[in-house]
């Protein structure tokens, strides 16, 4: 068999690892097929903020050096990681300029463990910086365009992950979501994201954001992909004490029907606050779920509405005191010709972080001060409470929750640039999720002016296994076609 | 709404430093901001307990043994400056 560009367009690393099995293809020219599409698209999707060329062909000539039946199931299979992922030796920047140069002398655990698997690093891709942002527009180094359409945004703080996975110069890739982040990328360009339960995959070597809210999962061409990276990266970690992993491996996902199961239409989420086009592919979706035999009914959730006063308390707060480690003492960027060491802290956090990073770090450090600690973080605290009650109550009568993942399709580069708040609106139906700990995952429901739309299904803490059988079930049912434009020109 | 004499208290706390310029725009950008969150001081939560961990765990404990770490030069190796295993900062204050 001869492979193509053509042929990469909608390579699922199933059939990579299947292509591999059966020596229809080398792991060198597997990874080399992405390397050349990286080459040919790269410069107008602004993905990868670095590809390790030699270190993904060296590691690729090492698989294709062991016989095949002594490689794991994964070996040779190529991925694409957020440059938020400590990466031994290779340059780690979490988007942002304090990091510039920085050379992690270790691998976080989810590395490791794809280090193990066998699978080949193409490289680091763009985001946010400090996975702070909805557009990827906040990277202190370029800003990643929509697949779909170039002059759109692919969403954040994961774009890179998810216009990487879109554009086809990955099979699949490694984000992280802390409202959203990996949800509602993958909404706007037309791939699966999965945000897993809150402990279920160690955060070891991840730079941190919002730890209680922080947690790593996969962006992928389908949901078979999805449950595969899933459980190559979940598991307790002692270096993560928060760290709990799954009750047992989600498998793969086969389930074809959706009998016995039933859906709440979160009500808040479906309202005014979403576009009609963002409607419309949702409520086909819903008749998707009642034609697969599903029941589906309106459920009311009153306290997520308040989901993003609270997280733009509690995500900021813990920000900034995770930040307070970037002093230019130990790593990462020193501003030159400080008169003291005040001064050098000052200056090189100044020199070193971007307007939103400053923006959060003084909205958690103003609600966390003196006086102000009752009446913000800890009211916020008590309102994530309430909506954990909230999504309790909901899952007593249902199994899972669905809405749209984002109320918008991908929005034009520069759009919301000028209004902070407006940016931060964007996230209202997956906020709330963060909150809670739960896991969702979006899928692609549609178009809407020939741009993808995500549907979210929710599920309670641990229910990986069956929300992904029911995303699966919808996602045979639908069969769209997900590849966008970019790739047909190329072709 | 945060006063401008605010914002540069908290940017001395947050060791962060801003231009006049950048405090002009900052200042009602973060007032915004807090106005919208406000909304939050204004509900009654009394009788709520605060969540700060949404998934129960249990105290986590390990045996005490020593694993493999970092060496010495791989833990300072990011250092902008480093001398004879120290990192080196200016004077302070």
């Amino acid at each position: 068999m001869h492979l193509d560009e053509a042929t990469v367009l909608d390579l699922t690393a199933h059939r990579c690892r299947e292509l591999l099995q059966t020596g229809e293809i080398s792991s060198t020219e597997l990874t080399r097929l992405y390397l050349d599409r990286i080459a040919a698209v790269d410069d107008s999707v602004k993905s990868y903020l670095l590809v390790d060329e030699q270190g993904a062909l060296a590691q690729a000539a090492a698989v294709d050096a062991k016989p095949r039946s002594e490689r794991k199931p994964w070996e040779g299979v190529p991925i694409g990681l957020k440059d938020i992922f400590c990466v031994k030796g290779m340059e780690t920047t979490c988007g942002s300029r304090i990091l510039k140069g920085y050379h992690p002398p270790y691998d976080a655990t989810i590395v490791a463990k794809l280090r193990e698997a066998g699978l080949v690093f193409l490289g680091k891709l763009n985001m946010d910086e400090f996975a702070m942002g909805s557009s990827t527009e906040n990277s202190a180094f370029q800003t990643t365009h929509n697949p779909w359409d170039l002059d759109r945004v692919p969403g954040g703080s994961s774009g890179g992950s998810a216009a990487c996975v879109a554009a086809a110069e990955a099979p699949w890739t490694l984000g992280t979501d802390t409202g959203g982040s990996i949800r509602q990328p993958a909404s706007l360009c037309g791939v699966v994201g999965l945000k897993p339960t809150y402990g279920a995959v160690s955060r070891y070597g991840l730079v941190a954001f919002a730890s209680s809210l922080d947690q790593i999962g996969p962006l992928t061409r389908d949901v078979k992909d999805a449950a595969a990276l899933l459980d190559l990266i979940a598991g307790r970690d002692p270096r993560d004490s928060t760290s709990i992993g799954l009750p047992e491996p989600v498998g793969i996902p086969i389930r074809t029907d959706l009998e016995g199961l039933r859906f709440g239409v979160i009500k808040e989420f479906v309202g005014d606050a979403c576009e009609a086009g963002v409607r419309e592919v949702f409520d086909s979706t819903v008749d998707t779920i009642l034609q697969l035999g599903g029941v589906c009914e309106e459920v009311s959730l009153p306290s997520v509405e308040r989901g993003i006063a609270a997280y733009y308390l509690i995500a900021p707060s813990e920000a900034s005191s995770n930040l307070a480690r970037f002093d230019g003492v130990r790593y990462g960027h020193r501003t030159s010709g400080a008169a003291d060491l005040y001064d050098m802290y000052t200056h090189t956090r100044s020199e070193g972080f971007g307007p939103e990073v400053k923006r959060r770090i003084m909205i958690g450090t103003y609600a966390l001060s003196a006086g102000y600690y009752d009446a913000y973080y800890a009211q916020a605290q008590r309102t994530r409470t309430l909506i954990i009650r909230d999504f309790e109550s909901a899952f007593e009568r249902f199994d899972y929750l669905i809405s749209p993942t984002s109320p918008s399709v991908a929005f034009k580069i520069g759009e919301k640039t000028a209004d902070p708040l407006a940016m931060y609106l964007s996230d209202l139906c997956t906020i709330p999720v963060n909150l809670a700990g739960l896991p969702g995952i979006s899928l692609p429901g549609g178009f809407s002016e020939g741009l993808p739309v995500g549907v979210q299904i929710i599920g309670p803490h641990f229910s990986e296994k069956g929300m992904l059988g029911a995303a699966h079930a919808i996602e045979q049912k639908l069969r769209l076609p997900l590849v966008p434009p970019l790739a047909e020109v190329a072709r | 709404m945060i006063t401008r004499r605010e914002v540069e208290h908290v940017a001395r706390l947050a060791r962060l430093h801003f231009e006049d310029e950048e405090l002009e725009r900052l200042q009602p950008e973060l007032s915004q901001i807090i106005d919208y969150v406000q909304q939050l001081a204004e509900l009654d939560l009394s009788g709520l307990e605060p969540t700060s961990h949404a998934v129960a765990l249990k105290n986590v404990f390990r045996p005490d043994v020593p694993v493999p770490g970092l060496t010495q030069e791989e833990a300072m190796s990011n250092g902008p400056d480093v001398e004879r295993g120290q990192f080196v900062v200016p004077k302070i204050g």
